[in-house]
C-alpha cells in the first residue's frame, strides 16, 4: 500500500451563508491520479483551492503529506500557521490554473526559474539548467527567452506546468487546464500531464475532458452541490453510473 | 509588411471631401500666427533683454537647482507613495487608516501653505531635538533654521504633497494586477512582500509611470513655489533679476522658455521607462503600447 499523499476529512466551505463544499471527504495515495468532474459551480475548484490554502476552510481537516495544512493542532486547539509557514507547506504543492497565470513581464524561462531561485535557493546556474531541462519535457526547449504574450495559449499552459514543476513539488493540481484552449491545442497539454502522471506524480486535475480522465485516472469523483456524489474507477463512475446525478451529468457532457 | 498585391476587383473610389476640416485648421492657424506676431511686435517687449538673460549664470544655476530638486523631491515622493499605497492596501485597518489620514491631509490643504508651513517651521518649534519620548534622553538637539535650511524646508513639503498624490497612482496600479498573479505566485510558495516586489510591482509599474511621468512635469513647475521661501531655484533667479532691472516680463519669457525646454525634455526618460516596463505586453516591434492615460489635476 502506498502512502497517503491528500487526506481530505469532511472539508466544508461557505461564502457566507452559501454553503460551496459541505463535507468532501476523500484520499489520495502517492503516485496516484485522481479526476474530479462535475458541473459548474459544483464547488470542484474550490476544493482545489482549498488543498494549498489559497481558500480557508470552514470545516473538516486537509491532511497533505501527513501535513495539516494552515494549521498546527495541539490538543483539540487549532492556531493558525503563520504565513512563511503556509508559503513552505505550499512549495510541496504544484497547481496549474485555467487561465495560465504566467508572469506576463518574464519570458518563459524567467517564469519558471523565478520561485527555485528566489524561494528555493538554487544558484542562477542551477535554476537555468532545471528551467531548460523542464522546458525540454514539456516540449518548448526553443521557447525560453519567448514572453507568454508571444506564446499560444497551449504553449503557456505547458509553461505553466514546468514553472509549478520546478519546485519539485510532491502533489500537482490541475484547475481545468485545458478550459481555456483552442480545441486543436489541448492534445498537446493533456500529453505532457500523461506524462507527468507515467512518471508516478500525484496529481489530482479537476476536468471537462472526459477522455482524459478515462485513459490517465486512477480514480474519478463526481462531485455535485459540494458533496461527492459518486467515486470510483473510471470505468464505474463514467461508464457504469450508479447514481441518477451523475448518469444525468454524464448524458449532457459525452 | 509586403504590399497586397492589386486585383481587378479592388475598389477604386474618389475619396470623400472634407472641406471643413480645411476651413477650421486654417482659422486656428492664423489665431496662432497672430498672436506669436502680437507678441513678437509689442513694444514694451525688449527682445534684446530676453537674449541677454536666457544664458546668464544665476538662470542657469536655477534651472540646475530645479532639475536637482525635481529630482529629489520625485524620489522621495515615489517611495513614499509605494508605502502609502501598500499601508492602505493592507488588512491592517489601522495601517489603512494612517495612510488615508496623511493622503487626505496633504491633499486637503494648499501645496503653497504647506511650503510656508515648513519654511516657518522655525517660528514653531525654535528648536528640534531627538531623543526619548516623555523621558530626559536626547540624542541631539539643534536649533531648526540650522537643521532645516530653506531648501531642504522647500523638499519636504513638496514630497510630502506629492506623495499623497502619487499613493493613488500606485494603488490604482497595484489593483490593476491580475488576481491570477498573486495566486499563481503563493501557489509556488513565494511569500507576501516577494510577491510584490517581483510579480506585482513591476507589472503596476506599467500602468504608473505615465501618470508619474504627468507628476513629474507638475513638480518640475511647482518647485517655482519654492519662491516664497527663498529657495534659489529657476524662478527665483528670475524674479531675483528683474526686481533690480524691473524686466519682469522679459524675465518671465526667459524662466518660461527654460521650463518649456525642460518639461519636452522629460518626456525621453519617461518613454524609455514605459518601453523597459512595457516587456512582454506588447509583441510589436518590442515597444511599450500606446496608453491613453492621464491624470488631471491642478
Amino acid at each position: 500500500m502506498n502512502k497517503i499523499m491528500v487526506d481530505a476529512r469532511s472539508v466544508k466551505k461557505n461564502y457566507g451563508t452559501n454553503q460551496v463544499l459541505r463535507g468532501i471527504s476523500l484520499t489520495v495515495t502517492q503516485g496516484e491520479v485522481l479526476c474530479i468532474i462535475g458541473p459548474s459551480g459544483s464547488g470542484k475548484s474550490t476544493f482545489l483551492r482549498c488543498l494549498n490554502h489559497l481558500e480557508t476552510v470552514n470545516g473538516g481537516r486537509i491532511y497533505v503529506n501527513g501535513e495539516l495544512m494552515g494549521y498546527r493542532e495541539s490538543g483539540n486547539v487549532l492556531h493558525e500557521m503563520k504565513p512563511k509557514e503556509i508559503a513552505r507547506q505550499r512549495q510541496a504543492i504544484g497547481m496549474v490554473f485555467q487561465r495560465f497565470n504566467l508572469f506576463p513581464h518574464m519570458t518563459a524561462l524567467q517564469n519558471i526559474i523565478e520561485a527555485p531561485m528566489g524561494v528555493a535557493g538554487l544558484s542562477g546556474e542551477e535554476a537555468k539548467e532545471l528551467g531548460q531541462s523542464l522546458l525540454t519535457q514539456v516540449g518548448l526547449a526553443d521557447k525560453g527567452e519567448h514572453y507568454p504574450a508571444q506564446l499560444s495559449g497551449g504553449q503557456q499552459q505547458r509553461v505553466a506546468i514546468a514553472r509549478a514543476l520546478a519546485m519539485k513539488p510532491k502533489l500537482m493540481l490541475f484547475d481545468e487546464p485545458t478550459s481555456a484552449l483552442d480545441p486543436e491545442l489541448v492534445g498537446d497539454v493533456l500529453d505532457v500531464m500523461k506524462g507527468l502522471a507515467k512518471a508516478g506524480m500525484t496529481m489530482i486535475v479537476v476536468t471537462h475532458e472526459m477522455g482524459f480522465a478515462r485513459e490517465v485516472a486512477d480514480k474519478v469523483v463526481f462531485i455535485d452541490k459540494g458533496q461527492i456524489v459518486e467515486m470510483g474507477t473510471p470505468k464505474e463512475v463514467l461508464d457504469n453510473p450508479q447514481e441518477a446525478r451523475t448518469k444525468a451529468f454524464l448524458n449532457k457532457v459525452l | 509588411m509586403a504590399e497586397p498585391s492589386k486585383s481587378p476587383d479592388d475598389i477604386i473610389a474618389i475619396p470623400l471631401r472634407h472641406p471643413w476640416r480645411w476651413v477650421s485648421g486654417i482659422i486656428a492657424l492664423v489665431l496662432l500666427l497672430s498672436f506669436i506676431w502680437a507678441l513678437v511686435s509689442a513694444k514694451s517687449i525688449q527682445h534684446e533683454l530676453v537674449t541677454k538673460y536666457l544664458f546668464d549664470v544665476r538662470i542657469l544655476q536655477g534651472m540646475l537647482m530645479t532639475l536637482v530638486v525635481t529630482m529629489v523631491c520625485m524620489f522621495i515622493a515615489v517611495i513614499l507613495a509605494t508605502i502609502l499605497a501598500i499601508m492602505k492596501l493592507s488588512q491592517n485597518p489601522l495601517q489603512r487608516w494612517l495612510a488615508t489620514g496623511f493622503i487626505e491631509f496633504f491633499r486637503g490643504t494648499p501645496l503653497l501653505l504647506q511650503i510656508v508651513f515648513w519654511g516657518y517651521l522655525g517660528i514653531i518649534f525654535p528648536e528640534l531635538f531627538l531623543g526619548i519620548p516623555f523621558t530626559d534622553i536626547i540624542f541631539f538637539s539643534g536649533q531648526t533654521s540650522d537643521v532645516i535650511p530653506a531648501i531642504v524646508a522647500g523638499i519636504i513639503a513638496l514630497s510630502l504633497n506629492e506623495a499623497a498624490y502619487s499613493a493613488e497612482i500606485v494603488r490604482a496600479g497595484i489593483l490593476a494586477v491580475d488576481a491570477g498573479q498573486v495566486e499563481a505566485a503563493k501557489s509556488l510558495g513565494m511569500s507576501g512582500g516577494y510577491t510584490m516586489r517581483k510579480i506585482v510591482l513591476p507589472q503596476a509599474m506599467r500602468v504608473i509611470i505615465p501618470p508619474i511621468g504627468n507628476e513629474t512635469i507638475g513638480m518640475l513647475k511647482n518647485t517655482s513655489l519654492l519662491q516664497v521661501i527663498a529657495v534659489a531655484e529657476l524662478y527665483t533667479a528670475a524674479s531675483t533679476i528683474s526686481a533690480q532691472n524691473l524686466a519682469q516680463i522679459e524675465l518671465l519669457v526667459v524662466s518660461g522658455f527654460w521650463y518649456l525646454i525642460m518639461t519636452t525634455v522629460l518626456g525621453f526618460p519617461q518613454r524609455a521607462l514605459e518601453r523597459r516596463y512595457g516587456r512582454g505586453f506588447a509583441v510589436v516591434g518590442g515597444r511599450a503600447a500606446p496608453r491613453a492615460f492621464k491624470v488631471a489635476r491642478r
